[in-house]
């Protein structure tokens, strides 16, 4: 159980229970706050679940549920999965998605269903279907899941052709607000890791100690440039 | 026959809001978080916040202005 002392100017010296930082970074990944939940820094548990739960499920939202999807393949390399992956457990869904559409299954949580790209054998074009437009078209469609990545990928026919054109159906109906969903899932990410980084190292405070090091830096540095 | 969807009043709600409001909470949160992770105090977390925050806003105002400014060069 490390325990770190931080001294301060005036009054009693800060100090921060980690428990075991390990287990605390890993809860904290899994969940923004619960590891510091687990060290009973409720405050902060409390700020970081908000600030950053808040963040990524506005994003997801203003995204409808698409922003967030695991996809490396050429030509769909999603590597901001990679920093939305960091807020943990509420992205995981997406790798679940990933797994049930990599060999051309339908997704869980269908959100629409699509015509495909290539079909040109009526005047159906390439968009959602809904009981009124759907004009007794019985083929296969493309589907829409929550967060999974673009439909279309895996069909055998029309590999490209097909998730290009899915992916870029979402752009055009989401308008800025895929890029912006994007932006705000990612940001959360990112400061979900930070928040593992405190539940793993403690708060990053500047010590009398070390406040006297870098005021006596900076005064060498401004008696330098004086020179 | 058209329905009005849930997507369509989404449209509708966020297409009144200007996009540059969307910085504002990303300010807000960037700057409560970093400072959490800077003390263990809920006042100075407070306190390191409303500096970072009006520290991050100057900054953005500062290259908005640029960019608007450039906007007129043609």
């Amino acid at each position: 159980m490390p325990e770190i002392v931080y001294p301060q100017e005036t009054g009693e010296p800060v100090v921060v229970d980690l428990q075991d930082p390990y287990w605390a970074a890993f809860f904290a990944w899994v969940w923004p706050g619960a590891g510091h939940f687990y060290q009973r820094r409720f405050a902060k548990g409390f700020l970081f679940m908000i600030c950053i739960l808040s963040t990524y499920f506005f994003g997801l939202g203003i995204g409808q549920g698409r922003v967030v999807y695991a996809s490396f393949k050429p030509g769909d390399l999603r590597w901001q999965f990679v920093c939305q992956l960091g807020v943990g457990a509420p992205a995981l869904p997406a790798i679940i998605q990933s797994m049930k559409t990599k060999k051309g299954g339908d997704p869980f949580w269908i959100l629409c269903e699509r015509f495909p790209a290539d079909y040109r054998n009526s005047s159906l074009a390439f968009h959602k279907i809904t009981p009124e437009n759907s004009n007794g078209y019985s083929g296969e469609t493309i589907k829409d899941g929550f967060m999974a990545p673009p439909g279309g990928m895996n069909k055998p026919k029309a590999r490209s052709r097909v998730q290009t054109d899915t992916l870029g159906r979402w752009h055009f109906e989401g308008k800025h607000y895929f890029e912006m969903g994007t932006l705000f899932t990612v940001i959360a990410g990112l400061l979900n890791l930070l928040a593992v980084y405190d539940a793993f190292c403690g708060p990053a405070i500047i010590t009398p100690a070390q406040r006297e090091m870098l005021e006596s830096k900076k005064k060498k540095k401004n008696k330098k440039n004086k020179k | 026959m058209n329905v009005f969807s849930i997507a369509d009043f989404d449209d509708l709600l966020l297409a009144a809001i200007p996009q540059i409001w969307f910085a504002l909470p990303l300010i807000v949160v960037v700057s409560l978080v970093y400072g959490a992770t800077r003390h263990e105090n809920l006042r100075e977390i407070l306190a390191h916040s409303m500096r970072n925050a009006i520290w991050c806003f100057g900054f953005m105002s500062i290259i908005f202005f640029l960019i608007w400014i450039a906007g007129f060069w043609n």
